[in-house]
């Protein structure tokens, strides 16, 4: 289309306007903005503190939070691979089976062979990413989207863990290997504080200010900061208070659960892998649109291969996590917890269509759903009742998501 | 005397910013047919657009009268009813659906609710007849080829008792011996009283059927020529296309030929699916260092599949031919593969093939090159910053900073985000798939300025380009497409734009090897 427009008007395309007014002003606008993320940080507080309310304290006693943690542990550790999965476009409805047929192969490698357990944690690791290789070779390679592979995968290995376990259950396990699921940093002291436990939470908490700060004066030297001081500090405030409150909580009781630093690793490690590695980007390039990332010389099958991969990996930690804390490995095991990490990962905002998501951001969804179940079971909210709640969060979730973003885009 | 079935009066449509059509008319008569012809993007698919209800009564001004009386279509449904049927270039057939279920589709043969299937499969028969097809009616649309699949879409014109058949570039991706016989079969519905419009880029069809041909430019009739009256010749017709004034809306360049840098020999490419139809036939392409090389075509020439199957076989089946960088014969398989070997193709479709709009400026900027900016695999995001800001200064994205969006800028600048991403991967030969559509003038001027920019630093620079002008304005030489095939290879010294049309519209066989 050839317009007429005079030379006087090159280069009129719209500026936008970078942020003007009072530092409170632009703290409320820059909130708004950023309603989906803080709404999300938000809604996990004002959970925490209905149930402390309702349950007359019980939510925040120190053997409260550390089952917590314990009992949530998988779908934490479900919820980073799949955020990942999610991110590229795709979906994994085997992780459910996955940790089954982990669970199992482990039960038999430690109990009936007599694999010293931490040899058999390492092949089941192994064995996590065939499977993932498997599942990933026919997504990549085949063409057949993850929906139905994974569909196919979550009978294939549920069947395959029937048929390593011979129709059995096999318990109990060694403690050592019980200790990855249930146990805690040996503790130090007789009373009070357990101090080994305080000094991580202290450690935990210099790093993240560290990391913060540094974060928020390299974005200002390159000119990117858009994120009011006031903010920032209220955040860092916030986050750290967070974080040294369950330091106390866990001290006063058993100490560091050994889970909770497996999940801190997979943590940092993973938000780290989709920040800065170029196979995280790749990854969000994948998910954000596919032909233009083809088309830009990334390796699209390549990396969705290593991504299931991955994936499977991380279903094989969740299975040996779960098979040790419930001491117990079962053809039953894992039964849904795909739902529950593919709820928790769209809960912390990821989108449907992928291309958006944060690991930080799955993890807070995990920790809504794992509130929910224990707070509920507290109040003894019948499992009928507890399964239409956490249905409406989720759609609600959602639905705030959408209509946040709808409302951004109007503008 | 002359018997009007429709009158198109003073239409004017706007678009946000853009006069698509400006006091336009039309007349056409009883029983013709009448070719509308004009450059891509000259307005013609608007008019037709207007006309048959998709740009609802109400959202242009102006008149339509359909014999004799004015009406208002506020949809397809409306125009429909009225007899005036569009069928577009891009087939509105549903493929698991049979022939007789697709000709009645919204239109189903029922009797109490339940639908007819013996009256559906007979009635379809017959118009399959009438348009001189064989096939079964229960024939599944995915099983035949595309120049049937058009008589199928003429069929269910007729099964709709169509007065005014629309049809918008309908040989475009047909055949020569299935367009030969849509064109007879347009001339036969002729016969029959039927009235055609027919948008067509190709002259010498216009020539063989055309009773009257309406020229639009600009958005604007510029005449319109009774072909049965007296010789009309192609030259006259591409006249009117082209003829408007070349304006100073380019910036001078000396262009600093150097070697040569690509040369492509013997390329042959066919459709990605129906992989009997040969897209492009057997070209050969040279492109030196510092040079600005155009490749002109119409829609449908085979421009973008021609640099989309050389980028990494990003386009096509059965590619065969030889890809030379600097005289030594390079392998371009792969997208990965191309961009390894110092190629670079920004895409004409930014928003589908060229960006992440989700994502920010410097991760798209950094998205065909991130090894660069990685040690070990680990991003370094500092580096990639300091990299998306100095494109931002030197290409002059206008964006708070390089944290912004790619989705919420104009076009322009996501254009210059597109360029300043192939500009980090440091090719050697950028192609750019008509790197101005849909930008505002002065946006324009700085992307013509990059370019040269580009040229001077020694690389070879392919401009794929529907607008003449831009190519005259810019390029140093200029190979014309012709329905895939390479016609002509024009210095910049010796173009014009008749001359240039006139390799655009004829391919002739003397050029075939």
């Amino acid at each position: 289309m050839t317009s007429t427009l005079t030379p006087e008007q090159r280069g009129a395309a719209p500026v936008p306007t970078p942020p003007q007014g009072n530092p409170v002003g632009r703290a409320l606008r820059y909130l708004r903005s950023q309603l989906s993320q803080t709404g999300l940080f938000l809604a996990l507080i004002v959970i925490v503190l209905f149930f402390q309310i309702t349950t007359g304290g019980v939510t925040l006693q120190p053997d409260n939070v550390s089952n917590l943690i314990n009992q949530n542990s998988y779908i934490l550790i479900l919820a980073v691979g799949m955020v990942m999965v999610i991110i590229a476009g795709h979906i994994d409805l085997s992780v459910g089976s996955v940790v089954a047929f982990v669970g199992a192969v482990a039960g038999v490698m430690i109990t009936r062979m007599g694999i010293p357990w931490p040899v058999a944690i390492v092949l089941c690791l192994v064995l996590g990413a065939v499977v993932g290789a498997w599942q990933g070779f026919w997504i990549a390679y085949f063409g057949i989207p993850a929906f139905i592979v994974t569909l196919a995968g979550m009978l294939l290995f549920r069947g395959l863990a029937q048929v390593v376990l011979g129709g059995t259950q096999i318990s109990p396990f060694p403690d050592g290997f019980r200790a990855i699921g249930s146990g805690f940093l040996p503790a130090f002291g007789t009373t009070g504080y357990e101090p080994l436990t305080m000094i991580l939470g202290a450690l935990a908490s210099i790093a993240i200010v560290i990391t913060q700060l540094r974060q928020r004066s390299i974005r200002r030297k390159y000119d990117l900061e858009d994120e009011p001081l006031v903010w920032f500090l209220v955040k860092l405030v916030f986050t750290v208070g967070l974080v040294l409150l369950v330091t106390v909580l866990l001290a006063s009781y058993n100490g560091t659960p050994i889970v909770l630093l497996i999940l801190g690793a997979l943590v940092v490690v993973y938000t780290l892998v989709m920040g800065r590695t170029v196979f995280g980007r790749h990854i969000y390039a994948i998910g954000g649109n596919l032909a233009a990332a083809q088309l830009s010389g990334v390796k699209t099958k390549r990396t969705t291969f290593l991504l299931f991969v991955n994936m499977g990996v991380i279903a094989a930690l969740g299975g040996l996590v779960f098979t040790a804390q419930l001491n117990l490995a079962s053809p039953v095991n894992g039964n849904g917890f795909e739902l529950d990490a593919i709820s928790a990962v769209f809960i912390g905002g990821a989108a449907v269509t992928g291309g958006i998501g944060t690991v930080p951001g799955a993890i807070i969804g995990g920790l809504i759903i794992g509130i929910l179940n224990n707070g509920m079971s507290i109040l003894n909210v019948g499992i009928d009742v507890q399964q239409v709640i956490k249905g409406l969060v989720l759609l609600a979730a959602v639905a705030f998501d959408i209509y946040n973003k709808r409302r951004s885009g109007g503008r | 005397m002359a018997d009007t079935i429709l009158e198109m009066r003073g239409i004017t449509k706007t678009f946000p910013g853009v006069k698509a059509l400006q006091d336009v008319t039309l007349q056409v008569e009883r029983g013709t047919v009448h070719a509308i012809c004009g450059e891509n993007g000259a307005g013609k698919s608007t008019l037709m657009k207007v006309l048959s209800g998709v740009y609802p009564a109400g959202s242009f001004d102006g008149q339509i009268l359909l014999e004799g009386s004015p009406v208002e279509f506020r949809s397809i449904n409306d125009s429909e009813a009225a007899g005036v049927v569009i069928i577009h270039q891009e087939l509105a057939l549903s493929p698991y659906l049979s022939i007789a279920e697709n000709i009645y589709l919204g239109n189903e043969q029922s009797r109490g609710g339940l639908i007819d299937w013996n009256r559906t499969n007979l009635e379809a028969g017959k118009l399959l007849r009438r348009v001189g097809l064989k096939d079964n009616p229960i024939t599944k649309i995915v099983d035949i080829g595309v120049g049937k699949q058009q008589l199928v879409e003429i069929a269910k014109a007729l099964s709709k008792e169509v007065k005014l058949l629309i049809l918008d570039e309908p040989t475009a991706a047909l055949n020569d011996d299935d367009s030969a016989h849509l064109l007879g079969l347009i001339s036969q519905l002729r016969e029959e009283g039927i009235t055609s419009i027919i948008i067509s880029h190709k002259l010498n069809e216009i020539e063989a059927i055309a009773d009257k041909v309406t020229i639009i430019r600009d958005g604007r009739t510029i005449e319109t020529l009774d072909l049965k009256a007296g010789e009309v010749s192609e030259e006259r017709i591409i006249k009117g296309m082209v003829g408007r004034d070349l304006e100073s809306r380019y910036p001078d360049h000396e262009p600093h030929i150097g070697e040569e840098l690509l040369r492509i020999e013997g390329w042959n490419v066919f459709h990605p699916i129906d992989r009997s139809r040969q897209v492009v036939f057997d070209a050969n392409l040279v492109v030196r260092a510092g040079e600005i090389v155009g490749i002109a075509g119409l829609m449908g020439a085979g421009r973008t599949e021609l640099a989309m199957s050389v980028f990494g076989h990003s386009y096509g089946s059965n590619i065969s031919g030889h890809v030379y960088k600097r005289g030594r014969e390079i392998k371009v398989n792969t997208v990965a593969q191309a961009v390894e070997n110092g190629l670079a193709y920004a895409t004409e479709d930014r928003k589908r093939y060229g960006l992440n709009l989700i994502d920010d400026i410097k991760r798209n900027i950094s998205g065909s090159a991130l090894g660069k900016l990685a040690t070990w695999g680990v991003v370094n995001g500092n580096k990639e910053t300091t990299v998306a800001n100095e494109y931002r200064k030197s290409m002059n994205i206008k964006a708070p900073t390089v944290a912004a969006i790619t989705g919420k800028l104009s076009g322009g600048n996501q254009q210059k985000v597109v360029l300043s991403k192939w500009m980090y991967s440091d090719p050697d030969v950028l192609i750019l798939d008509e790197p101005t559509r849909g930008i505002d003038v002065g946006a324009k001027y700085e992307i013509y300025t990059i370019i040269n920019r580009l040229a001077d630093q020694g690389k070879g620079v392919i401009v794929i380009s529907s607008e003449l002008p831009e190519l005259l304005g810019i390029c140093d030489r200029i190979y014309t497409l012709s329905e895939g095939h390479i016609t002509a290879d024009v210095p910049r010294a010796e173009a014009t734009p008749e001359h240039l049309m006139q390799y655009m519209t004829t391919y002739r066989e003397t050029t075939e090897a």
